[in-house]
């Protein structure tokens, strides 16, 4: 079943949204090469939600950054193919780059005070980016961004437009940020961990919020974060990273119930949930390697209960024991 | 052997297995918000109000409660880090403070971890060298509590040749908190508060560090007040939970009853807000709108109501009382609903 990979999936009849393969970062300085991301490859249909899951340190920002170039240009080093919306990204000159940012492909961060102008009312940042990219009057982005506002639940919003960020809550203010990205109405949403800061009960709302917009707005979403029960409840497909790479990828399903990897299984063992009361924690030994000397062969190995002298040389290779399954393991067949 | 069977042979134990170790009395903290061109107070921040509970020898008290409630300030009031303006704390029968239990006895019995392991560890110092210095301050010589500190980064599972003249940023987040929970434990300290000790952790690391609590628990017969805002943590290590809402007490329990029975709605809302694994069992809806309000100036009455679908015009007029269904309940719940007589139609009667 080797057609049926994560990029070459026979029977869709729309061209992929996003399109990765073998993308490779790497931090270059005096002292050490950081090799961040290690031959990524996926792709990403219109429409589709992909939620990329892992630890901190993984590569999972680096990736997101990767995908619109927003990384330090001078030390970064990117490799392999990345194509938005048919676009080639790693040949973009700065004006492409700009126009794509913002435009078809918006992102949202942990922490909303990195999008957003303490300076600026949040009404007027939310036109500026429509001005900006469209070009349509004032009067309309002005009718646009109460739209937005409403669009993403914020109570009066038709107050809170003349709001700075300072003077919003923590709830509010991840909303302003999601309503300043789908401002240009992006067809790709890059959003790392936006909702990892935020109380329980708020952030059950902000997920359901994100949820309902991507329905309705038919936007394919990439979702970083490092919380399972995340994953459990917006993703279509999960990719698990470790060491910068996919080891294991497939429906939310597959492989949030049956995880074909060691580090996966690992993850979801040691990850404390109700019931485990008076037992002992499965948890996962050691911790994970060093970027600037990545170990050769499988990079869980050291920890791996499993491993076998072939981990340790030899880098596992996809294997798919169902279509659409994926995990980078030597005791995964096919 | 239970933790109050191990406590009863503490030949530090004075008051004996029914007496609490920790008492907590209508504890209240607020902070002063200075503003305008005379920088007069303009506001006052209801950090902590008139909070009250009580931990058992040998037991782990959770608890947990959103963001800006009151957590982190009611473990630096228990360790007298902030000076509290009302309410007092009382140790194993020993009311602290001038005429009971002197301060410093105090911080030798009450130990503290942080979330942040670094800025607790002093960079220039090896890590034994960090785990030693409170007892040598306390008159232990140099070389018996260097020994004794290697043998606590034995305990922590940090060995001690590979470990011990390691400086912090050496060290994983993980290892660096296991130093920190060695440390506290130089003292010998009946209780160690931790204040969100593993959210700053990887969930495969989390685990680890939560099995060594467990076991350093039961061999140093330790009692822990466990502060996380992670639900599912607090239920793995704690026998009793308390939930706070904004600088107030809003249920407390045994744990089997705390996440098997909320009686209070925010209790029921926060546990209801868990998101699932499980892709089968998404959430529709969630199960509380808007955000936490303002610590600055809490709603009047129940500081929950302005968020809560049963709220009536008793839970505006007064506050709740912190109550039980039954005499000498256990399991505490401060909601009009939950109160015999309040005058809210959902009382009992
Ligand atoms: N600009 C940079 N220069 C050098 N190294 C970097 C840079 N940005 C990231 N890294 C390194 O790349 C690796 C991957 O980082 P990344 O931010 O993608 O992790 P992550 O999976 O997002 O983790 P977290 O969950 O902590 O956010 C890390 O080792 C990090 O230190
Ligand atoms: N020194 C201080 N001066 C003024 N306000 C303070 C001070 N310390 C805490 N506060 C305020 O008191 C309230 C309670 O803070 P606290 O740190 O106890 O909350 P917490 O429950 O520990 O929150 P978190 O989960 O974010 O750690 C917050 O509104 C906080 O801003
Ligand atoms: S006292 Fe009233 S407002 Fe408060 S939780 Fe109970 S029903 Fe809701
Ligand atoms: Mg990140
Ligand atoms: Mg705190």
């Amino acid at each position: 079943m080797q057609t049926a990979t994560l990029t070459e999936r026979p029977g869709t009849a729309t061209a992929p949204l996003v399109s990765v393969r073998d993308m490779t970062v790497k931090f270059v300085s005096k002292d050490a090469t950081v090799h961040a991301v290690n031959g990524v490859t996926f792709s990403l249909d219109p429409g589709e939600v992909l939620v990329i899951l892992g630890e901190s340190g993984s590569g999972k920002s680096v990736s997101l950054r990767a995908l619109m170039r927003l990384l330090p240009p001078r030390k970064t080093q990117i490799g392999g193919t990345v194509q938005v919306a048919g676009q080639d990204v790693l040949a973009m000159d700065e004006a492409a780059l700009t126009d794509l940012r913002g435009g078809q492909v918006a992102m949202i961060f942990q922490e909303p005070m990195t999008a957003l102008d303490p300076v600026f009312t949040i009404g007027q940042q939310i036109a500026e980016t429509i001005i900006r990219h469209e070009g349509v009057s004032r009067q309309a982005a002005d009718a646009r961004a109460l739209e937005l506002l409403e669009l993403v639940q914020i109570p009066s919003a038709k107050r809170r437009l003349g709001n700075y960020p300072h003077e919003l809550s923590g709830g509010l203010r991840q909303r302003a940020m999601i309503s300043i990205a789908l401002a240009c109405r992006p067809k790709l949403l890059l959003a790392d961990e936006p909702t990892t800061a935020l109380d329980a009960t708020v952030q059950i709302q902000i997920l359901l919020l994100l949820r309902k917009l991507q329905t309705e707005l038919g936007m394919g979403v990439i979702f970083v974060t490092h919380d399972l029960g995340v994953a459990g409840e917006i993703a279509d497909r999960v990719a698990v990273m470790y060491a910068g790479r996919f080891i294991e990828s497939g429906p939310v399903s597959e492989v949030m119930l049956r995880p074909l990897h060691p580090y996966t299984q690992g993850l979801m063992n040691s990850t404390v949930h109700a019931g485990l009361r008076g037992t002992r924690l499965a948890a996962i030994p050691g911790a994970p390697p060093n970027l600037a000397r990545l170990p050769t062969g499988c990079a869980f190995a050291p920890r791996c209960a499993y491993a076998e002298d072939v981990c340790r040389s030899e880098l596992p290779t996809e294997r798919y024991p169902i279509p659409e399954h994926m995990a980078r393991c030597i005791r995964v067949d096919g | 052997m239970t933790g109050t069977e191990a406590a009863a042979l503490d030949p530090r134990d004075r008051g004996g297995p029914a007496q609490p170790l920790l008492i907590v009395n209508d504890l209240k903290r607020h902070f002063p918000i200075k503003g305008g061109f005379l920088n007069r107070t303009v506001a006052t921040v209801q950090a902590v109000d008139g909070i009250s509970f009580s931990v058992m020898k040998g037991e782990t008290l959770g608890i947990v409660g959103e963001s800006g409630c009151g957590k982190s300030t009611t473990a630096r009031l228990l360790m007298r880090l902030l000076e509290p303006d009302g309410g007092e704390v009382i140790f194993d029968g020993e009311p602290v403070g001038p005429g009971g239990m002197a301060l410093s006895e105090m911080r030798r019995q009450i130990q503290m971890v942080f979330q942040d392991s670094y800025a607790s560890l002093n960079p220039r110092l090896p890590i034994e060298d960090s785990i030693a210095f409170a007892p040598a301050v306390h008159g232990v010589p140099k070389a018996k509590a260097r020994a004794r500190a290697r043998d606590l980064l034995a305990a922590v599972g940090l060995a001690p040749e590979q470990f011990a003249r390691r400086y912090p940023h050496e060290l994983s987040g993980g290892q660096r908190q296991r130093v920190n929970i060695a440390r506290a434990l130089a003292l010998e300290p009946r209780v160690i508060v931790l204040d969100e000790p593993v959210s700053a952790l990887d969930k495969s690391v989390e685990a680890q560090v939560l099995n060594l609590l467990v076991d350093l628990k039961r061999d140093f017969s330790l009692t822990y007040v466990f502060i996380s805002h992670d639900l599912n943590v607090v239920q793995f290590i704690s026998d009793r939970v308390l939930v706070m809402y904004l600088g107030q007490v809003a249920e407390v329990g045994p744990v089997a009853s705390i996440y098997g029975g909320p009686r209070h709605p925010y209790t029921r809302a926060l546990l209801a807000s868990r998101p699932s694994m499980d892709p089968a069992k998404r959430m529709t809806e969630p199960p509380l709108t808007g955000d936490p309000p303002n610590p600055i100036n809490p709603p009047s009455g129940c500081r929950f109501r302005t968020r809560c679908t049963f709220a009536e015009e008793v839970c505006a007029a007064r506050p709740p009382p912190l109550a039980g269904l039954v005499a000498h309940d256990a399991h505490l719940a401060a909601c009009h609903m939950a109160a015999k007589g309040s005058g809210h139609s959902r009382a009992p009667t």
